[in-house]
């Protein structure tokens, strides 16, 4: 640590032990392949990293201690900076942990609607992944694909709640607005043309020469240790776990709809990108029948977007204006917040990077007593510390990059 | 007088609650309505002590002694099936109780259940570590550490993980302030030039928007410059404004219109 000579240039990227030949190399934390804020430390003989300690903290905003003193509501907004990439997942993993503390039931639409947020979701961060990683590995065409893909669905997120990055999308007990007129019909066009994409970007990774030999073999994560780490999502599913929460736990209305999970027992990076790309195809398919889905509660007439609670959720913009009591208890609720009951509750949702789970303990107050966010990417980046030992410099870019890790969600 | 204010809890207080609420229950039911659990907890009723178990929002959740979370714990994983330790934090109850309570959130992929497994300790009490069983652990109590400051036996790496290596305090507690203290004011200034150079550079512009146009040391006065840090209270002293091309340039000669020529011809 610098202490004593206090602006004496200091070298601390490097540091010779003469003794061992050992190399400390400082990755990070401003590395454009480290994702985010991520510092490395390898220790290296020759190439190879013989001991990895990842450290954290650098985009730390205290989002548990923030979230102690907001009431309900108002933490929504702040969940959208946890994974940025793909925000509607963070809200509506909150909002699902409120709603099953105070045991409420989403109208049908609105579940509808959010189920397509989320799998546009799911898409935008997985579309994210393969143009960085690509890019970080050097393939700078698919870069450019993907991103052009990623930029309609963030247009269509855009039509729908304005926002393209933290959208802010999802409501406590539903979702505020019913999806615009064009929305169905430009989603439809993008899923049939994204299997034609998804072709275009394997034509060019899958059986090139240099992504294989960055990919296959390398960051091998083995079954025991994926779960002794606690990885879930892609990263435990290339590992030969097929769970998806989505299927094994479901919530919404994901029982009703058919979808596949992809899997793999090789644990590579390689194995990584296949479920990824796969995952891709699943979630086009789930959209297509939430296209039919919401065409079904147009036919029923289910036009109901908020649920009706008035001790916790306000009544329809319209109710507000016309009726008395309803413009009251607005009025509370935006004031003094909803109070859920008193009790906890862990709610584990399928986030685009794994398990995205919310643990609320409430008081009985307007402020949860205690709120931790249960971020996949955190543990995602704690097994570089058992992963990265054995491999060489250049594998450190393409694991990093196959972890998917989101440092809005690792430091909170 | 002064109202008084609690020291031990220095969180956000709603400002109104109606003197006759009375705050609802999320329902707890009994862990028999449920075999996979009832099974769960009889295997480790067997072996240790049990305090409370009841069935909340679909997931068991089991008291035990702090003394006992590595062998329940250890017992989950190997008997009863819960593979993955997803979660493991700290609830503050050091104003109401004096302790805080440990949670550790279990899953079992076999039988697609969760549990919560929680114990209370006290304040200076350390917690054994699971980091053995569960490597994800590792990173947890760390951070468990960091936020609560609750010291844990045999981590291999008990250091702070997300604050940074010297902060003051633990973030988590109720009795942190929400305002930053002394020393997060003045962190980054201490950390490189010294305590005793606060007075030089002085406290942090938290407006990024606000000039203070009397202030000569951070902002020049458009139009008006003055030297470094001058002073002056009210008035805006005279201040000519002159141009350094008036008085003629050392080497360079003032270019005369009447002396400059037309070149037309290229021969010339």
């Amino acid at each position: 640590m610098q202490q004593t000579n206090r602006l004496r240039p200091f070298f601390e990227n490097i540091t010779f032990d003469r003794d061992d030949n050992e190399l400390v190399l400082n990755f990070g934390p401003q590395h454009p392949s480290a994702h985010g804020q991520l510092r490395l430390m390898l220790h290296l003989q020759q190439e190879q990293i013989v001991k990895a300690h990842p450290d954290i903290g650098y985009l730390h905003r205290g989002m548990e201690k923030m979230a102690e003193n907001m009431i309900y509501n108002e933490f929504m907004p702040t969940t959208d900076r946890m994974d940025y990439i793909a925000s509607s997942s963070n809200n509506y993993g909150f909002a699902l942990a409120v709603e099953k503390l105070i045991g409420l039931e989403v109208p049908r639409r609105a579940k509808v609607i959010r189920m397509m947020l989320l799998e546009i979701n799911r898409l935008m961060s997985h579309l994210f992944w393969l143009a960085t990683t690509a890019l970080d590995i050097g393939a700078m065409t698919v870069f450019l694909y993907a991103f052009r893909e990623r930029e309609y669905l963030m247009d269509l997120v855009e039509d729908y709640c304005g926002a393209r990055l933290t959208h802010a999308a999802i409501r406590i007990g539903g979702v505020p607005l019913d999806i615009p007129d064009n929305f169905l019909g430009d989603l439809k066009k993008f899923l049939d043309k994204l299997p034609e994409n998804i072709k275009d970007y394997e034509d060019l990774l899958d059986q090139n020469r240099i992504w294989k030999m960055r990919m296959q073999g390398v960051g091998v994560i083995p079954t025991d240790m994926a779960l002794s780490w606690g990885c879930t999502g892609p990263m435990l599913r290339a590992s030969g776990v097929q769970w998806d929460i989505r299927k094994e736990e479901p919530y919404e209305l994901y029982d009703e709809v058919d979808f596949d999970i992809p899997w793999s027992d090789k644990g590579d990076n390689y194995a990584r990108y296949k479920i990824y790309m796969a995952e891709m195809r699943e979630s086009a398919k789930i959209l297509y029948q939430t296209i039919d889905m919401y065409n079904e509660t147009v036919k029923n007439n289910e036009t109901e977007l908020m649920a009706h609670a008035p001790k916790y959720i306000s009544a329809p913009k319209l109710d507000i204006m016309t009726q008395n009591y309803s413009l009251m208890q607005h009025f509370v609720l935006v004031t003094q917040g909803m109070r859920p009951p008193v009790g906890e509750v862990y709610v584990p949702t399928e986030s685009p990077k794994g398990e995205l789970g919310y643990f609320i303990r409430s008081e009985g107050g307007p402020y949860p007593y205690r709120l931790k966010l249960r971020a996949p990417s955190f543990w995602h980046t704690g097994i570089l510390t058992d992963l990265l030992p054995g491999h060489y410099i250049p594998d450190v870019v393409s694991i990093i990059g196959t972890t998917n890790i989101v440092f809005g969600e690792v430091d909170r | 007088m002064r109202r008084y204010t609690p020291k031990d809890d220095v969180q956000k207080k709603p400002y109104y609650t109606d003197r006759f609420w009375v705050a609802p229950q999320v329902p707890k039911t009994d862990v028999a309505d449920d075999e996979v659990f009832a099974a769960d907890l009889a295997a480790i009723k067997k072996q240790f002590k049990v305090l409370d178990a009841y069935i909340q929002v679909g997931q068991m959740i089991v008291y035990i002694r702090p003394e006992d979370n590595y062998g329940v714990l250890e017992l989950l994983r190997d008997e009863c099936g819960y593979t993955q330790l997803s979660e493991l934090s700290a609830i503050d109850w050091l104003a109401q109780k004096g302790q805080f309570e440990v949670f550790y959130q279990m899953l079992s992929m076999g039988k697609r259940k969760r549990l919560r497994v929680k114990m209370f300790i006290d304040e200076n009490q350390a917690v054994n570590s699971v980091e053995k069983l569960f490597r994800s652990a590792d990173w947890s109590e760390r951070e468990m550490y960091d936020m609560f400051g609750i010291k844990l036996n045999n981590h291999p790496f008990p250091k702070r993980i997300l604050m940074p290596d010297d902060w003051e305090g633990w973030p988590l507690r109720k009795t942190y302030p929400l305002q930053g203290d002394e020393f997060a004011a003045w962190y980054e200034v201490d950390k490189i030039f010294g305590k005793e150079a606060r007075d030089v550079i002085g406290p942090e512009l938290r407006d990024p928007a606000m000039v203070d146009r009397y202030d000569t040391k951070r902002f020049a006065r458009l139009g008006h410059e003055v030297p470094y840090g001058a002073e002056f209270k009210e008035e805006t002293p005279e201040t000519p404004l002159g141009y350094q091309e008036e008085e003629g340039v050392f080497m360079i000669e003032k270019f005369d219109e009447n002396k400059s020529v037309v070149i037309s011809d290229r021969d010339r």
